[in-house]
């Protein structure tokens, strides 16, 4: 016991310290920096400002918001110390049903000829109810078996990618309903994505749920002798983040007006990335969606940083890799500075 | 390789002087020598945190100092990593064992060094030779070939001193040895450090267990608060000497006697078994009552515990939680039924390391009051576990500090009140002071006898006779899954125990 704690016991009336910064204060560091290198570059070599342009600034986080909506899933799955590679395929799955469920009358190959012009609850339902299933499927597999998190959502990636594709044998969806093209217009999305990275992150930190997410992560058997019931609250979780998965591929559906089985390719590991960059550790045990936002958006100035100076997308994913691996190796060596002791 | 040629002519192996080293905010040692005879036997006691660790991870290469030099066979070397410090003759034992659990011991001791034959291939006959002949020379009976993850704790312990040895190392340094063994597996080891001293061999050992001292060192010096306190031989130190030194002031050596007024019987148990770890396990358990569970390693009682608490199910068998036949199928049952589970392994099933103080004290006790709506009410919440970590006397700077940087027993303190805030009618406590320094153990002594006195039932396991036969008012003794006998506190003593647990 180092002489400094030993001093020192607890004091009820002042329970929070003085702790310095924030552990996103790094993150968002970067996330500014990059913006400032971006605008800096913009005024050497297009002559532009990067920042000062609402539209760009719009566009920007309307093209990482469904990422951002899955990311705001898989960071809860990671604080539990697993993993959710299939919601990309999710994504995929719940853009084919629900679209399909929200042709217009006047679309000449409808999925169900019968089932047009519904009222625009009807595809939502069915696209959330399609992702908490996904989501189920992982918590169940999870939960009750003993595969890792990863073997476990590898599977329901590959089975849910097959599921888009024989939906309609590979037809797109399209003809949609206005009213359904509204969730994915204007700003919506960015509204969406906000709002559950908000009642995650209220969640997260002021709940029961939150509580145990974090201690299932931290320790799955302490959890367990505490009185969690670990499979159930897995369960939980899993669920969350494949609806979640589902509202990204609503959105992703409605923003393109059509259903494609090859839509959300990838999305699981920008989603990932997003939250590891953001301090989610795989490890389980730490994560905030207040970092995650961070991370989604540190994804979206590159993203548009790139494109505005007019530089091939091959550099981008070039540095976007880069920025990912840096993130984890910043986290490490922030992690054991804090852990170690005599 | 090190040749005894070069030893100093004093028979000084290793001189440690004016050794510092501070971490962020914490001083850990300062300013401390130290000398360690060839062929001795070296115990380095302390209170958790007095800074042992600290010096033997200098020692081992682990960490470098801030000041101060070491001097090996009289001359100064430097070492920056544990590598280092092997190639000079320094091999450590951690206390969490360091072995790969799916090869073979042979691979294990001899990783990186494996004898290659003609073709450069790793060579396992000659490997397994090798193997045999190492752990002859150490009367270890263990096969070569054997799976590692297929032996006992105590097993693994003396592989990795056979892997220290194979170093050819000429120090070892051992962090509590004794803390995951049984009193027979003690004496194995104790058996394995003289004959390692007959070789001229010396050991640096650092403990918590008075007795083993008095049994094996040939010198022991104290360190307090990170300053080295004093050398002497235990032949010239009575025991509370020693204690007086590491704690810098009297302790008594008494347990609190809680009074024996037991109550009504609050959990009875009938026939349960689970083959093959436990077999017909019956006993009452009364209201302010301490059952002790003795028994060797290995005699079913953690299994029994966890069985008990709804973490594994007994294939058959009853129980009764005051009066009324229950069904512990989880542990969220029993907690309903107002038990309480203080695991053996703090590390891998109490604590979480990565949270704070706060979250690990609060999570048994989410419900009822504390929670509205699935919101957790903050301010309720923390001001309980305030309340609560300061009756404890939990030493830490603030409820926010992570667990995984209190000491050992500050850590049980708030695994204790983890449970505690759930008002708790019979509490388990399985090892409730392993690793845990004299001072903060005496005090986990007095919770559980105050505990007790309000009217609370314990069952504690304890592999420490002095602990079991100084709290428990009842001792039940296991022996490979059954009970061999229940002892009334006046009529135990150790040799009725030992004859019960080993016969």
């Amino acid at each position: 016991m180092p002489q400094a704690l030993a001093q020192r016991t607890v004091d009820a009336r002042a329970p929070r310290r003085a702790r310095g910064l924030p552990p996103e204060a790094s993150i968002l560091m970067v996330l500014i920096g990059l913006a400032l290198t971006f605008e800096l570059l913009g005024w050497i070599l297009v002559r532009q400002s990067f920042l000062l342009n609402e539209q760009r600034l719009v566009v920007m986080i309307l093209q990482v918001s469904v990422i951002g909506i899955i990311a705001v899933g898989v960071t809860q799955v990671i604080i539990t110390g697993g993993i959710d590679l299939s919601s990309g395929s999710v994504v995929a799955v719940t853009a084919m049903v629900a679209a399909s469920l929200a042709q217009s009358s006047d679309a000449v190959r409808a999925v169900y000829p019968s089932l047009t012009d519904l009222p625009v609850l009807a595809p939502v339902m069915a696209g959330l109810a399609v992702g908490a299933a996904a989501g189920l499927a992982n918590g169940a597999l999870v939960a009750y078996t003993s595969i890792p998190p990863f073997i476990a959502t590898l599977g329901v990636m590959v089975s849910a990618r097959g599921i888009a594709r024989w939906y309609t044998h590979g037809q797109p969806v399209s003809m949609l309903t206005d009213a359904y093209a509204d969730i994915g217009a204007g700003a919506v999305p960015v509204m969406i994505f906000l709002g559950t990275a908000l009642i995650f992150h209220i969640a997260l930190r002021y709940t029961r749920y939150g509580k145990f997410t974090y201690a299932i992560g931290a320790n799955p058997q302490a959890a367990r002798i505490s009185g969690i019931n670990v499979a159930r609250h897995l369960i939980v979780v899993y669920t969350i983040a494949g609806t979640l998965s589902g509202l990204a591929g609503i959105v992703t559906s409605a923003r393109a007006v059509s259903g494609q089985a090859g839509m959300g390719m990838m999305y699981e590991l920008d989603a990932i990335a997003a939250a590891v960059i953001g301090g989610a550790s795989l490890s389980g045990g730490i994560g905030r969606i207040t970092g995650t936002v961070i991370g989604t958006l540190i994804l979206g100035v590159v993203t548009s940083g790139f494109t505005f100076l007019r530089i091939d997308a091959y550099y981008q994913e070039i540095v976007k890799g880069a920025i990912i691996v840096a993130a984890v190796i910043a986290d490490q060596y922030r992690h054991r500075a804090g852990g170690r002791r005599a | 390789m090190p040749s005894p040629a070069r030893n100093a002519p004093d028979g000084c192996l290793l001189q440690v002087s004016h050794l510092s080293k501070a971490f962020p905010g914490v001083v850990a040692l300062d300013d401390v020598s130290l000398r360690v005879g060839r062929g001795t036997v070296h115990a380095l006691i302390g209170e958790n945190g007095a800074g042992k660790s600290t010096l033997m991870k200098i020692i081992a290469g682990i960490y470098t100092p801030d000041a101060g030099e070491l001097r090996l066979r009289g001359a100064a070397v430097h070492l920056s990593s544990p590598r280092q410090a092997l190639q000079n003759g320094i091999a450590m034992i951690h206390q969490e064992l360091n072995l790969m659990p799916f090869m073979s011991v042979a691979e294990n001791i001899w990783i990186g060094r494996e004898p290659v034959n003609a073709c450069g291939l790793i060579s396992h006959r000659e490997l397994r030779r090798r193997t045999r002949a190492l752990l002859e020379r150490l009367a270890i009976d263990i096969d070569p070939q054997a799976e590692v993850r297929t032996l006992s704790i105590a097993r693994r312990q003396m592989i990795e001193i056979a892997r220290a040895l194979s170093h050819e190392s000429e120090l070892l340094i051992m962090d509590e040895p004794t803390s995951a063994l049984t009193e027979r597996d003690a004496e194995h080891l104790f058996a394995i450090i003289r004959e390692l001293q007959a070789q001229g061999k010396s050991v640096l050992y650092i403990t918590h267990k008075m007795d083993e001292l008095f049994e094996i060192a040939d010198e022991v010096s104290v360190l307090r608060d990170g300053r080295y306190i004093g050398t002497a031989s235990p032949l010239d130190l009575t025991r509370d000497e020693l204690i007086r030194m590491m704690v810098g002031r009297e302790l008594s050596q008494g347990f609190p006697s809680a009074p024996a007024r037991p109550g009504a019987v609050v959990l009875s148990a009938r026939d349960l078994t689970l083959a093959p770890q436990f077999y017909d396990i019956g006993f009452d358990l009364r209201a302010g009552e301490i059952l002790g569970i003795a028994g060797l390693i290995g005699a079913g009682r953690s299994q029994l515990a966890e069985a008990l608490f709804g973490l594994t199910r007994a294939s058959s068998g009853r129980v009764w939680i005051q009066g009324c036949e229950v069904k512990l199928d989880s542990p969220q049952a029993a907690r309903s039924h107002g038990m309480a589970f203080v695991t053996e392994d703090r590390k891998d099933t109490g604590c979480f390391l990565r949270l704070s103080v706060l979250e690990n004290l609060q999570i048994a006790v989410l419900e009822g009051d504390f929670v509205r709506c699935g919101f957790v009410r903050g301010r309720a919440v923390t001001q309980a576990c305030a309340a609560m970590s300061r009756s404890l006397g939990v030493k830490t700077p603030d409820l926010h500090e992570r667990i995984e940087n209190l000491s050992g027993g500050n850590q049980q303190k708030v695994l204790l009140g983890r449970w505690l805030l759930t008002r708790p009618k019979i509490l388990i406590l399985d090892e409730p002071t392993r690793g845990v320094d004299v001072g903060a153990k005496a005090e986990i002594h007095q919770l559980i006898a105050r505990l007790v006195a309000e009217g609370a039932a314990v069952l504690m396991i304890s592999s420490e006779m002095p602990e079991i036969l100084g709290m428990s008012h009842r001792i039940m003794v296991m022996h490979e899954g059954r009970v061999t006998g229940i002892l009334e506190r006046e009529q135990a003593d150790q040799v009725k125990i030992m004859e019960l647990a080993a016969r």
